[in-house]
């Protein structure tokens, strides 16, 4: 399919986004607020619960339901708080030693001025750091959109897979599109020449597995029992060969000359 | 400290490697006169470059070279490069790169948009790095990514501190996700050398945007930038979009940062070295377990 399309599907209105999977995956959620700091960002959910007969801690970006929840979420795309929040689970999963399960769905961090003045960037440099050598299993799974930094912020990961639909990339296209030649309705092109779709980024090795997309009943039935399956092989490692497994991931990512 | 020499005796040894790159570049004399893009004061060459290219009158930091940077940081005949031969590829044959980056090259006279490589400050061993503005506007894709890990890579491996100095754009956007994956990549080295009690300095000059200051730019110990230097995730036009509204004057330059608590420190570049020195010493030298 073409990837502009790919795109579309991956921003459609109705699209489940992150709470959809958190209501048909997890048992028993509760959903813990705030980042003890300024606030609670709607932005990302997050809280715990059963996966399969599991303790996890689940981390999700939601874009929102009708149009007032759209609002109240900021279309997903999250200020700092929304990460700080995410980093103070994922201290807890540590602490309390679950995995945690990340669903990642946003156009992006908030380019706002609150966001600047609070710290965006830092807040999502501090994520990195710290996912890089959390102590226990983490997994993302990229439900519809994934937006840059606000996006890798909840991805840094054992494994990232992505659902057949959805995009992950450096820049939004029409951003790129408006770059490269001053027209951001050139939006088409952009997304071609970025490589966003699940397949791309699983062929140069960005992430591990494409979900089919069928029915989003089926994505969860699915989901369930890959989820259920790739915690158990990650937790019969130790914290410190999944920490070094998870370094050499993103450590040979990239690509030059010499 | 600071000597008039310390960058000049040693320019074309440090840059012998890239002189085929100098060769191929138009051989435009360097302007005898510079104007302050800031207040419009014009200022002999040679003078402003004896003030460290600030200006004398407004004190307006102009944008320093990368190489230059280094040499004045480090004490004289100390600094040696790393990884000189690292080059960009264009693996998404994304349209223009390969020009781009062929232009990059001559423009600036580097092969990347980082120089990195081992100095001393004050007779301390210290792993540098200092970003290139004038290559693609300092971004971060493979090479970078690749350059700075290694950077801290061997700082954990040889036990010594790291400063580092960024200006850049954010991500490089023509190598796609690759740019995007070298956020986690620096970030995962910068945490593997904190995580050994080592010490990294980081100084954030004019701009610090995207996705450097999502990752190592604001992972450093001790955050300091120099005056006035724009730094932010979001570039203030793509706020000014968002918002729907111009963004009060300041908004975002390093004083701001510092208010709203996110620098250690704003400090006059003609001040920096001795400010690193002093930090580094405070640090035994950037390894505290170690001897000095």
């Amino acid at each position: 399919m073409d990837p502009y399309k790919r795109l579309q599907l991956a921003r459609k209105n109705g699209r489940p986004s992150g709470r959809y999977y958190i209501e048909h995956l997890i048992t028993d959620f509760i959903e813990l607020h705030g980042d003890r700091r300024f606030g609670d960002d709607p932005a990302v959910m997050a809280g715990i619960g059963f996966l399969c007969g599991r303790p996890v801690t689940v981390i999700a970006h939601e874009k929102g339901g009708d149009i007032r929840d759209k609002a109240h979420r900021n279309f997903g795309s999250a200020n700092p708080e929304g990460y700080r929040k995410a980093l103070r689970q994922m201290k807890l999963a540590e602490k309390f030693g679950r995995p945690v399960l990340c669903f990642v769905d946003t156009a992006g961090a908030f380019a706002g001025m609150g966001a600047e003045e609070r710290g965006q960037g830092e807040a999502i440099a501090e994520n990195l750091m710290e996912m890089m050598t959390l102590k226990v299993p983490v997994l993302s799974v990229f439900v519809g959109e994934g937006g840059s930094g606000g996006a890798l912020a909840l991805a840094v990961a054992d494994e990232v897979w992505m659902l057949e639909n959805a995009v992950y990339s450096v820049i939004s296209p029409e951003g790129c599109a408006s770059i490269l030649w001053k027209d951001a309705a050139k939006v088409k092109e952009a997304c071609s020449c970025l490589k966003i779709t699940a397949e791309d980024l699983l062929e140069m090795g960005v992430i591990e597995r494409i979900v089919p997309e069928t029915s989003p009943e089926a994505i969860c039935e699915t989901l369930r029992a890959q989820l259920d399956m790739a915690f158990t092989e990650l937790s019969s490692m130790t914290s410190e060969e999944r920490c070094e497994k998870r370094y050499r991931r993103f450590r040979r990512l990239g690509v030059f000359g010499e | 400290m600071l000597k008039k020499t310390s960058f000049k005796k040693n320019r074309n040894q440090l840059e012998g490697y890239s002189q085929t790159l100098a060769e191929n570049s138009p051989s435009v004399p360097d302007a005898l006169f510079t104007k302050c893009p800031e207040c419009g004061r014009v200022t002999p060459s040679a003078e402003l470059t004896e003030n460290l290219l600030v200006c004398p009158k407004c004190g307006y930091h102009l944008r320093m070279p990368a190489r230059k940077r280094l040499l004045q940081i480090c004490d004289e005949g100390s600094f040696q490069e790393w990884d000189t031969g690292v080059y960009s590829k264009d693996p998404l044959s994304f349209p223009g790169y390969a020009v781009k980056l062929k232009s990059s090259r001559l423009k600036s006279r580097e092969n990347s948009a980082v120089v990195t490589g081992l100095g001393q400050l004050g007779g301390m061993n210290c792993a540098l790095f200092a970003m290139e503005g004038q290559f693609m506007m300092g971004s971060m894709g493979s090479v970078v990514g690749e350059k700075i890990t290694r950077v801290f890579e061997r700082a954990l491996e040889q036990k010594l501190p790291v400063i580092g100095f960024t200006v850049s754009g954010g991500a490089r956007m023509q190598e796609g996700i690759l740019s995007l994956m070298q956020m986690a990549k620096t970030s995962g080295a910068v945490k593997r050398h904190s995580d050994k009690g080592l010490l990294y300095t980081a100084v954030l000059t004019h701009p610090t945007t995207g996705g450097v200051t999502a990752s190592f730019a604001m992972e450093a110990d001790i955050t300091l930038a120099e005056p006035g230097a724009l730094i932010g995730f979001a570039g203030p036009r793509v706020i000014e979009q968002t918002m729907r509204q111009k963004l009060p004057k300041g908004f975002q330059s390093a004083e701001f940062l510092m208010e709203k608590g996110f620098l250690d420190g704003v400090v006059p570049r003609v001040e920096l070295k001795d400010q690193l020195i002093r930090i580094l010493c405070l640090h035994k030298g950037g390894n505290p377990h170690g001897s000095v």
